[in-house]
C-alpha cells in the first residue's frame, strides 16, 4: 500500500481529512450546545443546585465516586443516588443524605473508607439538590439499572 | 550530541523519571487501599491518592514531552535552541509549582486548598485530572506558552522539517485545548461536555501528534531510513488520528446528557481510532527492517517498537473494546475504563517518553553509541518487567471489570449486587493487580539501575 501513496498524498490526505474532522466536529459542537440546556433541565438549576456543584468540586467527590459514570471507581454512582437512596422521595432523600454525612467515616474495619468533609447542613441541602438535578438529566436511560 | 543547548533536555528527563517513581508508589498504595480501607486511612484519603496518581502522570509526561523536544529540536532545525536559559528557567519554575501542588494536595484537606487558591474567583478545582488549583492552572498556561515560544522561534529561524513541523502544530493545540480547563459552567451537562476537549483532545489527538513526530524523529536516528518514507507514514498517521479522534470524542458522550446521535458517530468514528496505531505498528516494523544502519543502541529501538505494540493494544484494542455505544451502556464507568486507562496511557504515552530517553540520554552522557551492551541488557529486563506487569494489571483489571458488570448489571435486579458487594466479591483479583504493581515498581528500579551499570573497559 504505501508504495502507491506518495508523501504528497498522504500530507494531502492530512490537510484535507484533518479540516473536514474539524469542520464536523465543529458543527457538532455548535449544535450540542444548543440541546443541552433542554436535554439537561438547564432551566432546573436553582442557586442551592449551582451551590450544590461547588460542594461536589471543592471536596473533589468524583476522586472516589462516578457521576454519569465519569469519575473514580472506588465508591457507587451518584448519579441515580436521588432514586436509589431516596426513592425518588426529595425529603427522604435529604433526610438521608444528611445522616449518611454526619457518619462519616464509618467503623468497619477495612471497609473502603469515606472522609468526615465537615459540611454545614445548607451545604448537605445544596449537594442533595444538585444531585437531585443530576438524576434527572436525560442521559440515554443510563445507567442500565438502579444499582448504578 | 550535535548542539551544546540539546543539553537542557537532560533535567526534563530525569525529573520524569523521579515523577514515574512517584506516580507508581501512590498507585500502590491506592492499589492496597482497594484491598483494606484502613491503609493510610485518614491521612490520605484514596481521592488523594488518586488526585496525586494522576496528576503525576500528567505532569510526568508533559516533563517527558518538553525533554524531548528540546532535546530534538535543536538537531531538527539544525541551530542551537533559541533561548536554553528560558528552558532551563521553565524547568524550575515548572518542577517548583508541580512540587507544590502536590504538597498541597497531601498537606491540607482539598476543601482548604480551595480556599486558600481562592477557588471562588475563578472555579476549576475538583474535576476529574483538572483538580490543581486555579494558580496552578495558569501557571501551567504560563510554562506551556514559554516552551511553545522557544520552540517556535528555534523552528522559524532554522531548517523546518516535517516532524518539527507536526510536533509543533501538536504542542499548539495542546496549549489551545488546555485552555477549556478554565471555563467550568453550572450546568454539570456543559461543564463534562468540555471537561473532554482537555481530555479526550489531549489524549486522542493533539498529543498523538506529539507522539508520531517523537516516534519519527527515533526512527529516522536508529534506521538511517530516509525522511520522504518517514514523513510520508507520518502524515498518514496523523491524518488517521484527527480523522478518527476528533468525532471520536463522542464516545465519551454517550451517557452523559448529550444529544442520541452521539451514540452512531461516537461509535463510528472511535471504532476507528485503533487505525492511526496499527499504522504505527507497521511503521515502526517496516522502518527497522528496511534501516539503512545499525546503531548500536538497540533497546532505543525496542522502547520504539515496544511503544507502537503497546499502545495499538492500549489505546487501540482495549479501547475499542468499549467504544460501540450498546456496549458502553454496560461497561461505562467500571473497571474497564480503568484498564484502558493504565494500557494506553503507559504504551503510549509513558514509553514514548522512555523511548526518548533511551535514545537522548546516553548521548547527552556522552556516550554517541549508545549504553554499553551491559547497561542495555539490563535495561531490556526492566523494558520487560514493566511491560508485563503494566499487562498483567491492565488484564486484571480486564477481569475486574467484566465481573462488576455481570454482578451488578447484567443480573435481574433482584440478583443484582449492590456496588460494594461487587467491589468485594471481587477482591481477590484486586491482589492480582497489585502483585502486576509491584512487578512494575520492580521494573522501573531495575531500569534505574541501568544508569548505573559499569562496563568493562575495553582497550581502544
Amino acid at each position: 500500500m504505501s508504495e502507491r501513496i506518495t508523501k504528497n498524498m498522504a500530507r494531502n490526505i492530512y490537510f484535507g481529512g484533518g479540516l473536514f474532522a474539524i469542520l464536523v466536529f465543529t458543527g457538532l459542537t455548535i449544535d450540542t450546545v444548543k440541546q443541552i440546556p433542554k436535554l439537561s433541565h438547564d432551566d432546573k438549576i436553582t442557586e442551592s443546585v449551582a451551590r450544590g456543584k461547588v460542594v461536589w468540586e471543592e471536596n473533589n467527590c468524583v476522586g472516589c465516586h462516578t457521576i454519569m459514570g465519569e469519575g473514580a471507581y472506588y465508591a457507587p454512582e451518584l448519579g441515580n443516588a436521588f432514586p436509589r437512596l431516596g426513592a425518588n422521595d426529595e425529603a427522604a432523600f435529604k433526610t438521608y443524605l444528611a445522616g449518611w454525612m454526619a457518619a462519616q467515616p464509618l467503623d468497619t474495619p477495612d471497609r473502603r473508607k469515606m472522609p468526615q468533609f465537615h459540611l454545614s447542613p445548607e451545604q448537605v441541602n445544596n449537594l442533595a439538590d444538585f444531585l437531585i438535578w443530576t438524576s434527572r438529566v436525560n442521559n440515554q436511560e443510563w445507567p442500565p439499572n438502579i444499582k448504578g | 550530541m550535535k548542539y551544546s543547548s540539546q543539553m537542557v533536555a537532560k533535567p526534563y528527563f530525569i525529573f520524569a523519571l523521579i515523577l514515574l517513581a512517584g506516580e507508581i508508589v501512590f498507585g500502590l498504595a491506592m492499589g492496597v487501599q482497594y484491598l483494606y480501607g484502613d491503609f493510610l486511612f485518614p491521612a490520605i484519603p484514596f481521592n488523594v491518592l488518586r488526585m496525586v496518581h494522576t496528576n503525576l502522570l500528567i505532569v510526568l509526561l508533559l516533563f517527558g514531552f518538553m525533554g524531548a523536544t528540546y532535546y530534538l529540536i535543536p538537531e531538527e532545525s539544525e541551530r542551537e535552541l533559541w533561548s536554553p536559559m528560558l528552558a532551563i528557567i521553565t524547568f524550575w519554575v515548572f518542577a517548583a509549582a508541580g512540587v507544590a501542588t502536590i504538597l498541597g494536595y497531601l498537606l491540607v484537606p482539598y476543601a482548604t486548598l480551595a480556599e486558600l487558591t481562592y477557588n471562588h474567583l475563578l472555579p476549576t478545582m475538583g474535576r476529574e485530572f483538572l483538580e490543581q488549583p486555579t494558580i496552578t492552572k495558569i501557571g501551567i498556561v504560563l510554562v506551556v506558552l514559554s516552551y511553545i515560544l522557544n520552540v517556535t522561534m528555534t523552528v522559524i529561524k532554522g531548517r523546518k522539517t516535517t516532524i518539527s513541523v507536526i510536533l509543533l502544530t501538536g504542542l499548539f493545540g495542546l496549549a489551545f485545548f488546555f485552555l477549556f480547563a478554565f471555563y467550568v459552567p453550572e450546568n454539570l451537562v456543559m461543564d463534562k461536555f468540555f471537561w473532554w476537549f482537555v481530555v479526550h483532545l489531549w489524549v486522542e489527538a493533539t498529543w498523538e501528534l506529539i507522539l508520531g513526530a517523537l516516534l519519527a524523529f527515533v526512527l529516522i536516528k536508529t534506521t538511517g531510513v530516509d525522511r520522504e518514507h518517514i514523513d510520508k507514514w507520518l502524515y498518514l498517521i496523523i491524518a488517521m488520528t484527527l480523522i478518527s479522534g476528533l468525532a471520536g470524542t463522542g464516545h465519551h458522550f454517550f451517557f452523559i446528557g448529550t444529544p442520541e446521535y452521539w451514540l452512531w458517530i461516537g461509535s463510528i468514528a472511535s471504532a476507528a481510532e485503533p487505525v492511526p496505531f496499527f499504522l504505527m505498528i507497521l511503521f515502526a516494523y517496516n522502518m527497522a527492517k528496511n534501516r539503512r544502519i545499525q546503531h548500536d543502541n538497540k533497546i532505543a529501538l525496542t522502547w520504539a517498537k515496544g511503544t507502537a505494540v503497546v499502545g495499538f493494544l492500549g489505546a487501540g484494542v482495549w479501547g475499542f473494546l468499549h467504544t460501540l455505544a450498546p456496549i458502553n451502556y454496560y461497561t461505562h464507568g467500571t473497571q474497564l475504563t480503568a484498564a484502558h486507562g493504565h494500557l494506553a496511557f503507559f504504551g503510549a504515552y509513558v514509553m514514548i517518553c522512555f523511548t526518548l530517553i533511551s535514545y537522548a540520554m546516553p548521548i547527552l552522557r556522552g556516550r554517541p553509541h549508545g549504553n554499553g551492551p551491559k547497561a542495555q541488557s539490563v535495561e531490556r529486563t526492566s523494558f520487560w518487567m514493566m511491560v508485563i506487569g503494566m499487562i498483567g494489571l491492565t488484564l486484571a483489571l480486564t477481569a475486574a471489570g467484566i465481573m462488576q458488570i455481570e454482578m451488578q448489571r447484567l443480573r435481574d435486579v433482584a440478583d443484582a449486587l449492590d456496588f460494594m458487594s461487587a467491589q468485594a466479591a471481587i477482591s481477590t483479583v484486586y491482589g492480582v493487580r497489585l502483585a502486576f504493581g509491584v512487578m512494575v515498581l520492580l521494573g522501573l528500579l531495575t531500569y534505574f539501575y541501568s544508569f548505573f551499570v559499569k562496563e568493562e573497559q575495553v582497550a581502544a
